[in-house]
Parts: C-alpha cells; structure tokens; sequence
C-alpha cells in the first residue's frame, strides 16, 4: 500500500480524535457538512444561534488543496459543466447530510467513536451511490467543463480568496462574522490547531483525490479498492485514538450530535450518495475541487451552503431529538427531484473524434 | 489516424466509463482526457485488466493509448 494512502487516512483519523481532544464537539473532528453549516451560520445564511463559527478545518481543506494543487503544477482554472444544476446538487446533498447530521466521513468519524446510528447512515449513503451508478451507466452527464484561458483563469482563484477573507475573518474573532456563544458552535479546538489539521488534510485529500461516493463509486464500477484504503485506515486510527481518550462508547443512543431515526439516517445519507455520484464527488472532494480551481466544484459548495441555509431557515435539518415533519419532506423532495435529473440529464456527447 | 475518444471535460467517473465500454469492442483505444484524475483511473483500470498502457501529455491533456 502506497504511503500517501496510509498517512492521509492517519491524518485524517488521528487529526479527527485529536481536534475533538483539543476542545471540538464530540465525532465532529472533521465534518464536511455540519463545519460548512457552521461557516453558513457565520455568515448569516442561517440564524440557528448555536450553529455559528467558521470552522477553520474547512477552510484549510481549501486552502491546502489550493497550495499543493499550485505547487504541483495541478492548479487548472476549469468550469461551465452546468453550474445551476450542481448547485441543486450541492443543495440535496447538503440536506441529506443535515437530516443525517453529517457528511459521509463524519459516518465513519461516528462509527469510529461507537456511534451505531452512523452505519444506518453510511448504508443509505452506498444505497444512493448504487443508484447514482445506475444514471451513470444509462448515460447521465451534466456536460462538459472546459480550461479557462487568459485573464478568466482568475476565476480558479476564487475559492481560495473567500477561503483566505474567512480565516482573517475569524483570527478576528467577533465583529464580522457571528460566532455561537453556546455548544456545539461554541466548541472549537484553538484556530491554528484546526488550520493546520484542515490545511495537511486538504492537501493530502487533493493529492490522494479521496472521495468515499468515488470510493464506493469506483468498486461497484470496476472493483477498485484504493480510495476505501483510505478510509480504512481513516477508521482504524479514529476507533485507537477514541478508545485512547475514552471518547469511544458503543450504541446507539445519547450519542453526541446523533439521533435515532433510522430510517431518515438512511435516507438522509442516500440523498447526500446519490446527488454526490452525480456531482462527481462527495461534499469533502467539492471542497478539495474548489480550491484546485474547479468552478462547478465551487457552484456544488456554493449550493451546499445554501442548502445549510434552507435546512436551518425552514426547520428541516435531523437534530439530536431527531428529524421533524419539514426535514422528512425535504429528504424525500431531494431525492424525487435528484432522481428526476439522473433521468433527463444526458447531455448527448460525441465523445470519437478524429485526430484530436 | 485512429480514432480517438474525447473524454475531455467530463465529471469523474465519465472518462472511466467510457474508455471501459470502449475497451470491451476493441483491442486498441485512445482516449484525450484533462483531468490527472481520470487519467489515473484510466490507467489504474486498464492495467488491472492486462491491458498495455503509454500516454503523452501536452498543454494539460493526457493521450492515452490502450492495447492488448
């Protein structure tokens, strides 16, 4: 196995436990979802009070996909793949992962910790990748993105900017963004801790393409294993650094930032699957995307942050009580309308050309 | 010249698709891709399946070419 497999999961795993030691809620490490909620919440995009912080762990995902994506020679200003609809996109999986209460990496972080409710969650996020693969394999593609060229190329560099606007933002502290004064917005590890850990996960994420919908994606596709390794590992080093600190406890309920509702678990997290294996990444590969330049990655984020705001406004994200009458509406309205574009989206190609 | 599959600009796993379908009627294929990732995939694939894999890259675009 390739080192960059074992270190990136280790990152990721041990970095999880560890941000959590140093003072971030409980299986809440890393979260692609609920710390971009977060970032919503600063930004006034939802005003759930105790949902506020820009979590510095995000924004270093961006910006160390962008320093490595630079240095590598990988950094390519790229786009116009039907933005509007990856915004829908970044829509649905945002509020499959609400109703979940996180994204599929914070399902294995939780399963790590002992929390049961996350392997409800992590079957309905494969569920809605199977059903992904099946749109797939009937011919659904949202277009073609292509290179930008000349000055447009500074388009590339927008997510990197408002990554870098956010992290001077919250090394302010209060005064611009909002920030939670009660948990869990108001638990957080110190600021360089969670840059530092966001920024090396970042870059070895960008470097690795982890993706678990493309992990999950690629085995049902032609049985490749690599980005699952990953994974792996990322749950091994989670569950020894858990059990290490005594933060691991087994169940199902009273679990932190969990509920019970298995069906809605299952169904959050297959909305979240199949709107990503369309997207052509999970909500952490957006991200990484993003910041490598990628502007329809920035359109699905961009959606995904207004999914949070959705969610939040209208009383329709999972809580630890569970998931209310708006939330279950909203997870079945998602899939019916992502099931709908897996149908009709199928952009004709001509994909044989001579002499290209 | 042969023919050449397009695969430039398409989301993951667009590309991997394609050249695998491609791969199941023909002995050789090339494939244009733009993406290191999926020129990855490409590759990781088709040399799981005993396939003989060169490619070239010029201005960002990788030319894959695939043969038994």
């Amino acid at each position: 196995m390739n080192w960059l497999i074992i270190a990136t999961g280790l990152v990721f795993g041990l970095g999880a436990v560890l941000l959590v030691k140093f003072g971030n809620p409980g299986n809440y490490g890393f979260c692609a979802a609920c710390q971009l909620r977060d970032i919503a919440g600063a930004l006034g995009i939802h005003s759930v009070p105790n949902l506020q912080y820009a979590r510095p762990e995000i924004i270093g995902f961006i910006l160390g996909s962008f320093g490595l994506a630079r240095f590598s020679g990988e950094f390519r200003p790229r786009g116009g793949s039907n933005p509007a609809l990856r915004f829908v996109l970044g829509m649905a999986m945002m509020i499959g992962a609400l109703v979940f209460l996180g994204c599929p990496l914070r399902g294995i972080l939780r399963v790590a910790g002992g929390d049961l409710n996350g392997l409800t969650g992590l079957a309905g996020f494969i569920a809605g990748i199977g059903a992904g693969v099946v749109f797939l394999k009937r011919g659904f593609n949202l277009g073609r993105a292509h290179t930008y060229t000349g000055s447009v190329q500074s388009t590339g560099y927008l997510a990197a900017a408002a990554a870098l606007v956010l992290l001077v933002a919250v090394g302010m502290g209060a005064g611009i963004l909002n920030v939670s004064t009660k948990p869990p917005g108001s638990l957080h590890a110190p600021i360089i801790i969670s840059l530092i850990a966001g920024l090396a996960a970042g870059a070895l994420a960008g470097r690795t393409r982890m993706c678990l919908s493309g992990g999950f994606r690629d085995f049902m596709l032609v049985g490749d294993t690599g980005l699952l390794k990953i994974y792996g590992i990322m749950f091994l080093a989670a569950l020894a650094g858990n059990l290490y600190f005594g933060f691991f406890k087994l169940g199902f309920a009273n679990q932190p930032l969990s509920h019970t509702m298995h069906l809605w678990n299952f169904l959050g997290l297959f909305l979240t699957g199949l709107a990503a294996t369309l997207a052509g990444g999970c909500p952490l590969r957006q991200l990484i995307m993003a910041g490598e330049g990628n502007t329809d990655a920035m359109f699905c984020v961009l959606g995904m942050l207004a999914g949070a705001g959705v969610a939040h406004n209208l009383n329709a994200a999972g809580s630890a009580a569970g998931v209310g009458i708006n939330g279950q509406i909203a997870v079945v309205a998602g899939i019916v309308i992502v099931g709908v574009l897996g149908l009709v989206c199928r952009e004709k190609l001509v994909p044989v050309s001579k002499g290209v | 010249m042969a023919n050449v599959l397009d695969l430039r600009g398409l989301s993951c796993p667009i590309p991997l698709i394609k050249t695998k379908d491609a791969l199941s009627g023909a002995e050789t294929v090339q494939v244009v891709v733009d993406e290191p990732s999926a020129k990855e995939n490409i590759i990781k694939f088709a040399k799981s399946q005993k396939f003989r894999v060169e490619y070239v890259e010029a201005d960002g675009e990788y030319t894959i070419t695939i043969a038994k």
